[in-house]
């Protein structure tokens, strides 16, 4: 079974996975980072490949992404970076990115490499479900990746049912009409979304992300979904105070708590 | 292979085009997707529309013989005069379109990037008309070159955000529009300036633009007896008055169709703009088109001395166009752009757009007949431009 299955089917509340960009803060931090991850218990990891023109992200990762890309990462790089990740975590692993790069390396190629480095999910959002199915799907079927889905709170209930109906994995709810890192604190309309996506009672389990920055917003997204997914905050944790052990420890255990 | 040039009903011209978004702006898609082709072809909107581009546009823009310039290449050249309509150039044609577009879905408030600014201005001016906000991204780099254009928006009330990520031009300024959008989907409409985005935008631009080979179907046809040119020749940025003089010629098989873009220093110099000289396939901005990229599928920084060209993707109707040969993709270097608005200022006393201006750097590079008729769509006029061709006197006799 694919890991995020495991994961899911093991464990129902208070799922943390922590996204990152690769290649940064420096070119080979990638390997130390996932460790760190992995010893500070969180549950999964999505390791961001950085695009040039990343339309939905927010400053902190097009900060990032730029510096990532400055410093020479690649996406054949990250699959070198990867190699010996399964020396290091069993966490489920999902790599995040936009569809251009991915399409100029071949969709069949990096397939066949996440499965090479036992990657188990991608999540592309400017991948939607329908050119998913048309060119895509029987692809991510043969190397057994998991492609998760976004919903956002545009997104209708007829259309949250197809999606669910297409996922596997999970269900990843985009908490706010932003781009990422957009710090907030949940409002009426965003609790009532949550709200209403809970009472489709989805196939599903589903994480929260977009916004999620400290423990507050973390705990108060367990309450609507299976967990939440940090990118960001992480980040910026990684600007301010670099990958060491302590800082992703200190980072961890404070959304936690 | 399909030959037909008309997006199908996924946005797909042949291999390219399709609507590459974030779930985030599917509904604002969607819901234009679902409405547009009603709404642009009902008799109420067709009647506003052809209203506000006569009486408001100045429409329908002249064809001009050009007795000089013909002499000068041996051909019978004609320019469509897309410079003299209100605002300066054919960008008003689609964001009339798209803000009757705006108000029949109900949207209150209104953004668009801009390049050269005649985008952003065509689009603050709609805005002004009807009495709707408007946040219009710019470059910053593009402010700068194209500073005239920057003054007009905000004297037309609109907002001017400045997007200072990647060289500062064109693509940067649509990602931020897109960001924006992506944060306000319920009152915003997003008038995107070219045949570029996702589906259905390259359609609908396609669409409001084609008034310009429908005017010249019978221009022609009046002056010269005839329906058919020989050649059409328009500049290329994202490719929309391309699109729109090319449109209604695009199954008369043996008019030819040339798109010219931008080599900017040269095409072989890594300092350049012509996407589909030096492009391949991927996606950008929602859509499967040509586009420059790295080998790691990261999309190159383009250069130009024309903002409006300084694009480093090409609309998925273009693209399909040039895969398939029916349109021919050339080039123009900054100088010979320079050098083609100083001699079509000399010759006809009329100074183009340095985008159009690209257009015309081919006309050379042509072998005509004296009996050719061509047609050069002057996209637009030049006085944003007199920094450029101030600063450029040394190239000129
Ligand atoms: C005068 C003029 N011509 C051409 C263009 C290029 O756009 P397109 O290729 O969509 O016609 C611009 C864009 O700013 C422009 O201002």
């Amino acid at each position: 079974m694919n890991r995020i299955e495991v994961l899911f089917s093991t464990k129902k509340k208070n799922i943390l996975s922590i996204y990152f960009t690769s290649g940064f803060p420096d070119l080979n931090d990638t390997k130390t980072i996932i460790k760190h991850l992995d010893n500070s218990g969180v549950d999964m990891i999505e390791i961001g490949m950085p695009f040039s023109d990343p339309v939905a992200d927010g400053p902190v990762i097009q900060r990032s992404s730029e510096k990532a890309l400055q410093n020479g990462i690649s996406l054949s790089l990250l699959f070198n970076q990867l190699s010996q990740a399964r020396e290091i975590t069993d966490l489920p692993l999902i790599i995040m990115g936009y569809i251009n790069p991915v399409f100029k390396y071949g969709m069949e190629n990096f397939l066949l490499k996440c499965r090479e480095m036992s990657i188990d999910g991608v999540i592309i959002p400017d991948l939607p479900p329908e050119e998913y199915l048309k060119s895509y799907a029987t692809l991510f079927k043969k190397y057994g990746v998991i492609n998760i889905f976004l919903i956002s709170p545009q997104t209708t209930d007829e259309r949250i049912t197809y999606i669910d109906s297409i996922a596997e994995g999970f269900l990843y709810i985009v908490s706010t009409s932003a781009t990422t890192g957009s710090v907030n604190h949940f409002d009426k309309a965003q609790i009532d979304y949550f709200k209403r996506i809970k009472a489709l009672n989805l196939k599903n389990p589903s994480l929260i992300g977009f916004g999620i920055s400290d423990e507050v917003s973390f705990h108060k997204a367990c309450e609507y979904a299976n967990g939440a997914i940090i990118g960001s905050a992480f980040i910026r944790a990684l600007e301010e105070n670099g990958p060491s052990i302590d800082n992703i420890n200190q980072f961890v255990r404070k959304i936690r708590d | 292979m399909n030959e037909t040039f008309i997006a199908d009903k996924d946005g797909y011209y042949g291999d390219f085009g399709g609507a590459f978004i974030p779930e985030m702006l599917r509904q604002n898609v969607e819901s234009l997707r679902a409405v547009y082709h009603d709404v642009i072809e009902s008799a109420e909107f067709k009647k506003e529309f052809n209203m506000l581009l006569t009486d408001y546009a100045g429409r329908p823009s002249p064809l001009f013989l050009a007795k000089r310039l013909s002499k000068k290449y041996g051909a019978r050249i004609y320019l469509k005069r897309e410079d003299l309509n209100h605002t300066g150039s054919h960008k008003i044609n689609n964001t009339i379109g798209q803000i009757l577009l705006a108000k029949k879905m109900g949207k209150t408030r209104i953004i668009a990037e801009t390049g050269a600014g005649q985008h952003g201005v065509a689009t603050a001016t709609v805005c002004a008309l009807m009495g709707l906000e408007c946040v219009v991204y710019m470059g910053e780099t593009d402010m700068i070159r194209q500073e005239p254009n920057v003054k007009r928006m905000e004297f037309l009330g609109a907002r001017v955000v400045a997007a200072k990520s990647g060289n500062k031009t064109l693509k940067d300024a649509t990602n931020e529009a897109l960001r924006d959008w992506i944060c306000n989907p319920e009152n915003t409409f997003y008038i995107i300036g070219s045949v570029v985005g996702p589906h259905p935008y390259p359609d609908i631009v396609t669409k409001f633009q084609s008034v310009i080979s429908e005017e010249l179907l019978y221009q022609l046809k009046a002056k010269e007896g005839v329906g058919n040119p020989d050649y059409i020749i328009a500049c290329v940025g994202g490719g929309s008055n391309a699109a729109g003089i090319f449109y209604h010629y695009i199954n008369r098989k043996n008019v030819k169709l040339i798109g010219v873009e931008a080599a900017g220093e040269g095409i072989k110099t890594g300092r350049t703009a012509a996407t589909i000289t030096v492009g391949d396939a991927g996606i950008i901005h929602g859509s499967k088109t040509i586009l420059m990229q790295n080998e790691d599928g990261q999309i190159t920084e383009p250069y130009s001395i024309s903002a409006g060209l300084d694009y480093p993707g090409v609309g998925p109707l273009h693209a399909w166009l040039s895969k398939t040969g029916r349109a021919r993709y050339m080039n123009a270097t900054d100088t010979e752009a320079l050098t083609a608005a100083y001699e079509l200022t000399r010759l006809e006393g009329i100074i183009p757009a340095l985008e159009s201006a690209h257009a015309l750097a081919v006309l050379g590079k042509l072998s005509f007949k004296e009996t050719d008729l061509v047609v050069v769509n002057i996209s637009g006029r030049g006085d944003k431009d007199m920094l450029a061709y101030t600063d450029a006197k040394k190239l000129f006799p």
